[in-house]
């Protein structure tokens, strides 16, 4: 899974390397237009349908973060 | 807030849109984003084309213009307007009420109410409740509610967060008494603890505009706007839609005891398409019965998106069936409200352009 995640990361926004950074908010590597883009993204390729509650900055702030909120979501 | 009313229905809508179209593909540039990501909003956010009027048209200019159509064919006599409410948050002047230059252009009679309301996103489901009300009096039998904004006026072009999503337009409604034994249910909430989520700095008496606040500058995001523009705090009430409305809507269902699956249409309010489409899954509510088109059409008009929605998807519809309608309004203010009605046959629902 945390590959999967990586590559849509990367596919997002290519000049960052998401796997050596702990804080992509933080960080400004997503702003809320990528979250919403990566909602999307996330959705398709786990077959998850993430509530709208959920889509907080935390949920979106790092791998271990993103892996949670994949399980947590149910379609 | 609980409120139920009785004997009134909805007997006609006009909705009048600026011809001139304006497409997301031109205003690319004028936005920091790449050329992925804004493809990707186009489909997620609903990103496409937005009716916005090209010059300085007003508010009252898109209602004397929609009223004027409505007389001319014959759908409503001038002096059978008993009412006339006016919610818009971008009034031709802060003095005198818009709806008042409104009566004296159309030349309208001296024995009747003309009020405005400054309400926003659930400015229609506010000023039907407006209207209801007003119809409860002996002397009042037919109320025009307005919804009306300009809004594209005051949301800065280099603003990706509003811009390509802010829509202008008018919406008439004809309220009436009726004999029919249906009853209007209605569910009505506010929060002014988050009142500047979505503001207008600038322009008030507050803080009066000077050259000072028309100046532009850049947020942390890449947004430049003035304190002149429309600000908005997207998260913020993206998080607010997320969690006030669902439990709104159940609600309302269980106040009117009308379960979900029994009405027709959600008529919602359309800020983006990706909060709608979250909202109709977390409600269990097909898409189908919840049309998410207006955005992408025509922009966010506001208070006028509900009776867009209705006028664009089923005007037709309407004007030979009845529904059982459950229409949602949520923004500005912080207010959320919702009313599930009949609706239909009416005697028109149409949706006409403004040309300039």
């Amino acid at each position: 899974m945390e590959t999967k995640i990586l590559e849509i990361l990367n596919s997002l926004h290519p000049e960052f390397d998401f796997s050596a950074t702990s804080d992509f908010i933080a960080n400004g590597m997503l702003d809320s237009f990528d979250i919403v883009a990566l909602v999307d993204q996330l959705e398709d390729a786990f077959d998850v349908e993430i509530d709208g509650e959920d889509i907080v900055p935390e949920n979106f702030s790092s791998i271990k973060a993103l892996v949670g909120l994949i399980n947590k979501s149910s379609k | 807030m609980r409120l139920s009313f009785k004997n009134k229905k909805i007997s006609g809508i006009l909705v009048v849109v600026p011809a001139n179209v304006a497409l997301f593909e031109d205003e690319m540039g004028n936005y920091e984003f790449s050329i992925e990501t804004s493809i990707k909003l186009k489909e997620t956010m609903g990103y496409n084309q937005h009716r916005i009027v090209a010059g300085n048209v007003c508010v009252s200019d898109l209602c004397v213009f929609g009223l004027n159509w409505i007389f001319e064919k014959g759908l409503l006599k001038k002096e059978d307007i008993d009412a006339l409410i006016l919610v818009t948050e971008t009034p031709d002047y802060i003095i005198p009420p818009t709806s008042n230059v409104i009566q004296g252009e159309l030349g309208l009679k001296e024995d009747m109410i003309c009020m405005d309301i400054n309400q926003g996103c659930a400015g229609y489901e506010i000023g039907l409740i407006q209207a209801f009300m007003l119809l409860e009096q002996d002397t009042i039998n037919k109320v025009v509610l307005l919804n009306a904004e300009v809004m594209s006026r005051k949301v800065s072009k280099r603003d990706r967060n509003s811009f390509p999503l802010s829509g202008d337009g008018a919406s008439i409604t004809i309220v009436e008494k009726s004999s029919s034994p249906s009853n209007i249910f209605a569910e009505i909430k506010m929060d002014g603890s988050g009142a500047f989520a979505i503001q207008i700095p600038a322009g008030g008496m507050r803080l009066p505009s000077s050259p000072a606040t028309c100046i532009e500058q850049k947020d942390d995001a890449g947004n430049w706007r003035s304190l002149d523009n429309l600000v908005m705090k997207g998260d913020e009430v993206f998080m607010f839609v997320q969690k006030k409305v669902p439990p709104l809507i159940e609600e309302v269902c269980e106040f009117s005891g009308m379960p979900k699956d029994e009405i027709d249409y959600f008529m919602f309010h359309q800020p983006n398409k990706f909060m709608l489409r979250k909202l109709a899954r977390k409600l269990k509510i097909p898409e189908a019965k919840l049309p998410t088109n207006i955005v992408e059409n025509f922009g966010n008009s506001s208070g006028v998106t509900v009776p867009l929605n209705i006028a664009f998807n089923i005007g037709e519809r309407l004007e030979k069936e009845e529904f059982k309608m459950c229409l949602a309004g949520f923004g500005i203010g912080l207010v959320w409200g919702a009313i599930i009605m009949d609706m239909g046959p009416l005697d028109f629902c149409n949706l006409i352009e403004y040309q300039e």
